[in-house]
């Protein structure tokens, strides 16, 4: 198993996912993810000092809309789908401490 | 720049950097059309990407970055390239699992903020985020830990806002509510948010620690959130600066938290500690582009600010020959332009300064720069008491006029220093042993039996008499 990444890693990062994963699919996982780092380390070999990190395949900045109203959703028919509904809102099991 | 702010603990200084989030001031929300606006029926301004459905795409409001820009211009913040970032976490206020924030590269980088009295405060950052829905607590009183269950609503979520990270300059309660003040002035005057604390347009969370005075190594700091008005700020500060003192001098150790305020108790409550903090797992939106607005944008945008509160600070303490602090409380209440205009015609600026603060806290209604100005000259010309021309003001800002006319109308004649020689004497005639202690008596008596000659003779004049003239008078009788 290679070091750039250890399994503890990939466990860490499936529970922040909150994704629940077997033995053998941490087994799995970590090799898997260690190759797509090893393959992305061959960057390594090329000098980018003067090469400003790509933040979108697509050479496009300033992608605007206009600050004006479009349509909006019909309450009734979005809380018709919701799992469980109060006083027009969605109700959601209780929330341990608080969002950040 | 310690040592100005009274301690909280004596011996103890207490650091406070402070992240203050507002909403912009947009007609729609950050990512797409639906409106956005306070105070409607639950889950009415929503749309699919507000509710973060499957298949949905952010466009960005243009708008909005403009407002962002505004506002990084007015604390003086270099305004730069800047790239969207989700923030991953599972929380039922965004329905879409992550929250679009800007992480390490932030639409407006370093800035400042300069305080009333001329202190600067350091910025971090400035940079655009959409806030979450509002999630309300049933059940056990409200209280998050005991709820029974959550009701969502959804209107808020996808709102911009701006997220303000100031450094930790401030030293004290006082401080802080000094710089949220300044800061919502600064946002109003621009147009950037309405600054609505308790609706919550404007959040303040307080990063608070303490250390013994002298000391350069800045302590454990705890964060505070769920703070609602600048009253609660200053509260919860001095509250967290007793609590880590109390532990500090107790020998235990401070542990790196996030804390709630319970506005009700009066105290705050561990949410979690470090070691619980969201591990948020940023990366770049994929979904938008980056935002590089050229200088000319820029270049624009600065020309169309109004003149920014220290600015007006500025220019108002110049031309009255004060300090700034001094020109703070008329500026504040948009009342400098009266000012300057007033002093401009020449009338005595302190005078100027005295109205503006203490009679005219509900407005000037029909008062002039010309009126005001003709007041101050009878006023200072010895022709009406600061009584008199306290009324005559009122009557100008009720109805406006010549303020000569007004006080010959109200029998505001300057009262002739014989009538006035003849009620004071009469008086000391009436009071014997008054007169007594105030002729032998200490500067304290003096003082205390003054103050009563005073009182009797505007009580037998209706206040017509100038209340300076009594007392040269009474210090002239009590020398003879």
């Amino acid at each position: 198993m290679t070091e750039r990444i250890t399994r503890q890693d990939v466990a860490h990062v499936a529970d922040l996912a909150q994704l629940s994963l077997t033995d053998d699919e941490l087994d799995a996982f970590t090799i898997q993810l260690a190759d797509i780092l090893d393959h992305a380390a061959d960057l390594d070999a090329l000098d980018l000092a003067d090469l400003q990190p790509t933040a979108h395949p697509l050479p496009l900045v300033n992608v605007f809309r206009a600050d004006v109203v479009g349509p909006t959703s019909d309450r009734d028919e979005v809380l018709a789908a919701a799992p469980a509904v109060e006083d027009a809102q969605f109700k959601v099991p209780p929330v341990l401490g608080e969002g950040p | 720049m310690s040592g100005t702010a009274p301690e909280i603990v004596p011996g103890w200084e207490t650091v406070i950097g402070l992240e203050v989030h507002a909403e912009l001031a947009t007609v729609t929300k950050m990512f797409s059309g639906a409106p956005n606006r306070f105070g409607g029926e639950p889950n009415t301004n929503i749309d699919p990407v507000s509710l973060g459905l499957p298949g949905t795409l952010p466009v960005l409001n243009g708008r909005a970055v403009e407002l962002a820009i505004r506002v990084g211009l007015a604390l003086n913040c270099t305004v730069q390239r800047s790239v969207f970032a989700r923030k991953n976490y599972f929380y039922p206020d965004m329905p879409k699992d992550f929250q679009i924030s800007q992480f390490d590269l932030p639409i407006n980088g370093e800035g400042w903020l300069e305080l009333a009295d001329g202190r600067r405060i350091g910025i971090e950052r400035a940079h655009l985020e959409e806030d979450t829905g509002k999630s309300t607590h049933v059940g056990g009183g409200g209280r998050i830990h005991e709820a029974g269950h959550s009701l969502v609503d959804y209107n808020r979520a996808g709102v911009p806002l701006i997220e303000i990270v100031g450094r930790p300059d401030l030293r004290g309660a006082e401080d802080a509510r000094a710089y949220v003040s300044e800061l919502r002035s600064i946002l109003v005057a621009i147009g950037a948010s309405d600054g609505k604390m308790e609706e919550g347009s404007m959040r303040v969370d307080c990063n608070v620690s303490v250390r013994p005075v002298g000391q350069e190594e800045l302590g454990t700091r705890c964060e505070v959130k769920n703070i609602n008005s600048l009253r609660s700020l200053g509260r919860a500060i001095e509250y967290e600066a007793r609590r880590q003192v109390d532990l500090l001098t107790a020998g235990e150790r401070i542990e790196q938290q996030t804390r709630h305020w319970n506005e009700d108790e009066g105290r705050t409550h561990k949410l979690r500690s470090k070691e619980e903090a969201f591990d948020y797992r940023y990366f770049p939106e994929p979904d938008l582009m980056p935002v590089e607005p050229s200088e000319e944008w820029i270049a624009e945008i600065r020309a169309d600010l109004p003149p920014l509160p220290r600015e007006r600070r500025h220019r108002l303490a110049e031309a009255a020959g004060m300090e700034t602090s001094a020109a703070a409380l008329t500026v504040d209440r948009g009342l400098d332009d009266l000012a300057m205009a007033t002093i401009d015609l020449g009338a005595d600026a302190g005078r100027v300064l005295v109205h503006l603060e203490n009679n005219l806290a509900d407005g000037v209604g029909l008062l002039t720069a010309g009126s005001f100005t003709d007041l101050i000259a009878l006023e200072t010309g010895g022709d009406l008491t600061a009584t008199q021309a306290k009324t005559v003001l009122a009557s100008l800002v009720a109805e406006g006029g010549d303020p000569a006319a007004i006080a010959s109308a109200k029998g505001f004649e300057s009262m002739d220093s014989g009538e006035l020689e003849a009620i004071v004497d009469r008086l000391i005639s009436e009071h014997p042993d008054d007169w007594a202690a105030l002729t032998a008596g200490d500067d304290k008596e003096r003082k205390k039996k003054s103050g009563f000659f005073v009182g009797e003779v505007m009580k037998a004049t209706r206040g017509r008499a100038d209340g300076r003239a009594v007392n040269e008078l009474l210090a002239r009788r009590s020398a003879g």
